[in-house]
């Protein structure tokens, strides 16, 4: 089913992939100066790095029945809180240390309104969204706040070979999966996203672990804010992370993890990110004006989608008219 | 219908069935779960197409391919659990659909004016601009049925409609049944109650594994003759499960002792101690406060007052995971709103509660989750043996298996069963009560509920009675009689004495 699931984001990216090249010969080269790999396939998972960190987070976030639509703005202020104080003359360590402290407490908050307080997700991270980059601003007093800390710039721009960032994303994404589903907690999460009172019954720690990944999509999103800044070497609280909830939302159900809660697919988040950020990239290498990039953006979107669910996979089948047994599991009958 | 036979990818549903259904007839349909009997009824009203036969109405040939066709044709259905929308009010519940309109928006006047009529006709005497969810489970079926009469209905399915009604709705519901049968209309009637057949049948038709094994009239069929065309086996196991009054260790120490445990509006302050190896029936009626006391017992709703002892530590029931860790488990009457995780695989659903204690850092290691779930599958034939199979995909009897084993691999002090067997055919019926049994004789204790009386006078050594929110009685010995139980539920002031005892 998930296998299956996954084969459509996977036919997207490769026709993406085979777009740039057509346009771009050069497309996949890559090369090696002075120890740093360089290419353009190398920025698509540089720049998408945030995104697949953040993505991650939600994927767990969204597998609980949940949303977090305020990661951006965590995202926004984690940048701002750990340029402010290299700029006051802090130091990088105690800097980043400072700004994912603080996204854990906002995590704490938004876990809280869901799993105590019981307010649905999508308007109890609504508060921290917008409330979030206003702080940012605050912080920030409005302007952008630029560092000179060489310490700082690796998270976001340096290199160990690969881009910093990837291997920093790549390791949360393993570590996850590892977590997950080397310990029973993936399945502990399913069932509270698929049936919260059935869990509860079993004794099953809804509440903590809500509350938990909660404040690991915060955490996600608090890394992703500060390899956002450091990258420019500098706070932008009014862009940066804009929107990039939405390319994570986007990512986990480009992913196969229906918004429903329950299954979750790490591979195929990662999937998704992936097919996003090579779609920006698509955008501009093809030449579209950069004022209509969403709108483009959206079309591959919803054609992914169509593609996946289950309805236009049956017409499809029906159109084909194939004998085959279809993948469709056999209905045993409730007598 | 003739010759239907419905087919699923690896699965043979139906295979090769005639079933004909006369005007002004209650006709029951019977056979265990899995024998078809809802594919056959979904096969009737064009949720499934059938893969060969042909479907006649009224003399003409019809094929359904979607539910509305044959609604539109006059065949109403009623299912099992019930589909309606608990947000709605009664009132848009009955006439979903088909409401009166003026001036291009709905009628709230005219759509509660018509469904209080049809309430009417059916004797049901609640406020149709009243939420549904605000009604007992056993109303919002009787709004269902409400619902099926809005169309002009030439058939009337009710697939299981008495699973959640007690003796008096069912009366009312076969009043209603008469009445519509009188009218001419053909009526459909799956239960697994033999005496509700029995009571209301004119005729009846018995399936076994998709296939149909014949056609017969009440008159003409004894019980135990039904049982075994519907089981195809002799009666061993229903004989299995005696009244074991005797062979107790009555002098056990209480694995759980209740003093004045009470919760506003749902259950009277009420004592209560259960012992090891010892099954304690919980007999009422509906909305007596059956499923309120179970859950104060585990902890899922909070008491207001009282004490709960368990294994000699005296408080207030903190929760159910606390209840857990003392060795409580308590089995829900709502499968599938607290016990079913449906996208979830067979084996997921059975470790959960086991992982659950362990804690997330600790997983069931996969050769001792298989052990187990290889060994319920087979102990309690859970229906498909695939351990992989996503639950919703079972059927009821066998997602309730699932669910037990949930809670026996957790090896509880205490068990909690709410209804079990509601819902289920009489062999799962049979094997469940056998289950009960055997866990008492090996030393556990056993709370059992359920709406039929004969089934708690079997399985238990000793029988609370509630009634109206309150603990009335306490059966032992040779008073443990469905007779009794009976006169004390008639009679609530001539026993109420009887609670010291």
């Amino acid at each position: 089913m998930m296998r299956s699931r996954l084969l459509w984001p996977l036919v997207a990216l490769a026709a993406l992939l085979v777009l740039n090249v057509a346009v771009t010969p050069s497309f996949l080269e890559l090369r090696i100066q002075d120890g740093h790999l360089f290419g353009s396939t190398v920025d698509i998972l540089r720049n998408g790095a945030p995104t697949v960190l953040i993505a991650v987070g939600m994927t767990l976030v969204v597998a609980t029945r949940g949303i977090d639509l305020s990661v951006g703005a965590v995202a926004a202020i984690a940048g701002s809180i750990a340029c402010t104080y290299i700029a006051g003359g802090g130091s990088a360590v105690t800097a980043v240390l400072l700004a994912l402290s603080v996204c854990v407490l906002l995590g704490l908050w938004n876990g809280f309104l869901v799993s105590v307080l019981g307010i649905q997700p999508i308007i109890a991270t609504l508060v921290l969204m917008t409330a979030g980059r206003g702080g940012a601003m605050l912080l920030t007093e409005g302007q952008i706040i630029t560092v000179k800390s060489s310490l700082y710039r690796e998270i976001g721009a340096g290199f160990l070979i690969l881009p910093i960032a990837i291997l920093i994303s790549l390791a949360v994404l393993v570590a996850v999966a590892l977590l997950t589903r080397r310990t029973a907690l993936g399945m502990l999460i399913e069932a509270v996203g698929v049936n919260p009172m059935a869990s509860r019954l079993a004794g099953v720690h809804s509440r903590t672990i809500i509350w938990t990944v909660y404040v690991f999509a915060a955490l996600c999103a608090g890394v992703a804010g500060l390899m956002i800044s450091s990258n420019v070497s500098a706070a932008d609280a009014n862009n940066a992370g804009l929107w990039i909830e939405m390319d994570a939302i986007l990512a986990v159900v480009i992913g196969g993890t229906s918004l429903a809660g329950g299954r979750y697919s790490l591979a195929g988040t990662l999937l998704g990110a992936l097919v996003i950020q090579t779609l920006t990239t698509t955008v501009y290498t093809i030449g579209v004006p950069a004022n209509v990039t969403l709108v483009f953006k959206a079309l591959v979107v919803i054609a992914v989608c169509l593609l996946q669910s289950p309805r236009t996979a049956q017409l499809l089948q029906k159109r084909r008219k194939s004998p085959r047994s279809t993948s469709r599991s056999p209905e045993v009958a409730a007598g | 219908m003739r010759g239907i036979s419905v087919e699923f990818p690896g699965v043979k549903a139906l295979s090769d069935v005639d079933f004909r259904l006369l005007p002004g007839e209650v006709h029951a349909l019977m056979g265990e779960n899995g024998a078809g009997k809802s594919t056959l009824i979904k096969a009737l009203t064009g949720v499934h197409s059938p893969t060969t036969g042909v479907i006649h109405l009224s003399g003409e040939r019809v094929t359904f391919t979607a539910p509305g066709q044959a609604q539109a044709a006059g065949i109403s259905t009623v299912y099992q659990e019930v589909n309606l929308c608990t947000n709605l009010s009664v009132a848009e519940n009955i006439m979903l659909g088909r409401e009166p309109r003026r001036l291009g928006g709905i009628d709230g006047r005219a759509t509660r004016a018509e469904a209080a009529g049809l309430l009417a006709r059916i004797g049901l005497t609640i406020d149709p601009a009243s939420i549904l969810a605000s009604h007992p489970i056993a109303v919002q079926q009787l709004v269902a049925i409400a619902r099926a009469l809005a169309v002009e209905a030439q058939v009337l399915v009710l697939d299981e409609p008495t699973s959640s009604l007690d003796a008096e709705e069912v009366e009312e519901l076969f009043r209603i049944m008469r009445v519509l049968r009188a009218e001419g209309v053909a009526i459909l009637f799956v239960s697994h109650f033999l005496d509700q057949v029995y009571e209301i049948a004119d005729r009846m038709t018995v399936l076994r594994n998709g296939a149909l094994i014949g056609e017969y009239l009440p008159a003409e069929l004894s019980r135990i003759e039904l049982v075994s065309a519907m089981l195809g086996r002799e009666l061993g196991t229903l004989h299995e499960v005696q009244r074991r009054s005797d062979a107790r260790h009555p002098r056990a120490e209480p694995v759980l002792v209740a003093s004045g445990l009470g919760r506003t509006g749902a259950i009277e302050p009420f004592d209560l101690d259960i012992r090891a190896g010892e099954v304690v029936g919980l007999a009422g009626l509906l909305g007596s406060g059956r499923t309120e006391l179970a859950r104060l017992l585990f902890g899922a709703d909070r008491a207001d007052t009282g004490t709960l002892t368990v294994n000699g530590q005296s408080g207030r029931p903190r929760g159910p995971r606390s209840a857990i860790a003392q060795g409580i488990a308590f089995c829900s009457e709502d499968r599938k709103a607290e016990g079913v995780v449906a996208d979830l695989t067979v084996r997921d659903n059975l470790v959960l509660a086991m992982q659950a204690a362990r804690g997330w850092a600790r997983p069931v290691p996969r050769r001792t989750a298989e052990a187990v779930v290889a060994e319920y599958i087979e102990k309690l034939d859970i229906r498909p043996a695939d351990p992989e199979a996503i639950m919703s995909t079972l059927s009821g009897g066998n997602q309730q298996k699932v669910l037990l084993a949930r809670w026996l691999i957790t090896r509880p002090r205490l068990l909690i069963l709410d209804e079990p067997t509601r819902g289920i055919d009489v062999g799962a019926k049979a094997q469940i009560q056998k289950v009960v049994a055997d866990l008492a004789a090996e030393g556990m204790a056993v709370l059992f509920i359920s709406a039929e009386l004969e089934e708690v006078v079997r399985v238990s050594d000793r029988v609370v009675v509630l009634r109206d929110r309150r603990k009335v009685a306490e059966l032992t010995g040779d008073d443990v009689s469905v007779d009794h139980v009976m006169s004390v539920f008639a009679a609530p002031h001539a026993h109420t004495g009887a609670v010291a005892s």
